[in-house]
């Protein structure tokens, strides 16, 4: 059995354009396929990658077009649906930003904060990103 | 009247933050208008412009090479030079030379060029504006 590990994703939209996804939300997809078993806490900033709708046009530069720009929230979904990996939102960090539940992406749960440490309990790794 | 000359700093490497596409936004609006730019890629932005960059496919979308598109930055250096001179501006882009050393990324776009300190000195002293977008 793989180690269960607990993935806190803080830090938000860190060159999603030039990679096209957020670094951290793709290794943890890629791990999946290899066997590892992930849960994801959306917390601070990165909460708004559970936000539906949300995208981005591509860079343009001269006669360079970027055609793939980032779409998080579809990234969120592929977690979800697709990998079966829990994604957990930090309720509060949604309140503090104005981010009502109804904006959010289907599947996603949402935590409150005093919750976070019994979560931790649950996981034998616990990774902050 | 005369164009204006518009010089930016970068430090930020490739592929690590939201900063360079900031930044690549300005210069490509700059490069439009037919500004003259000068950029001086210092520490890890030396490495923008190395030439061996290369796409790939991301498995993780299912997607192989052609489709993901994926963006290099040399590309996007490239396509500045190329937007500057069909706007009728020009872009001297230097690569710090011990930066790019210590990287190993000694191979860069044609039309950048290796430099050092004193040619972002000889920039700012020669320049309408200057911004610094550091590493944070």
């Amino acid at each position: 059995m793989p180690k269960k590990t607990l993935n806190i994703v803080e830090s938000a939209y860190r060159a999603v354009m030039e990679e096209q996804d957020d670094t951290i939300l793709w290794l943890l997809a890629a791990m999946q396929v290899a066997g590892a078993e992930h849960t994801v806490v959306l917390r601070g900033n990165a909460v708004n990658y559970a936000v539906a709708g949300q995208g981005v046009p591509g860079l343009t530069v001269g006669e360079w077009k970027q055609t793939q720009a980032p779409k998080m929230d579809r990234d969120v979904l592929d977690l979800v649906e697709k990998r079966k990996i829990p994604v957990y939102v930090v309720a509060e960090d949604l309140a503090d930003r104005g981010i009502e539940r109804g904006e959010l992406v289907p599947g996603v749960q949402l935590l409150g904060r005093t919750a976070l440490p019994g979560l931790f309990a649950e996981y034998e790794l616990v990774a902050h990103w | 009247m005369s164009r204006k000359t518009l010089t930016i700093a970068l430090m930020d490497p490739p592929y690590e933050s939201e900063n360079l596409t900031t930044a690549f936004r300005i210069l490509e609006v700059a490069a439009r208008r037919g500004y003259h730019i000068n950029v001086f890629a210092y520490e890890g932005a030396a490495g923008l412009a190395f030439v061996r960059q290369t796409q790939h496919p991301n498995p993780v979308h299912g997607k192989d090479v052609a489709e993901e598109n994926h963006p290099t930055t040399k590309d996007q250096v490239a396509a500045l030079l190329a937007a500057a001179e069909q706007s009728g501006g020009k872009v001297d882009w230097v690569n710090c030379g011990m930066c790019v050393d210590e990287r190993g990324v000694n191979e860069f776009v044609p039309g950048t060029r290796r430099g050092s300190p004193a040619d972002f000195h000889a920039f700012a002293e020669a320049s309408d504006n200057v911004l610094v977008i550091p590493t944070k």
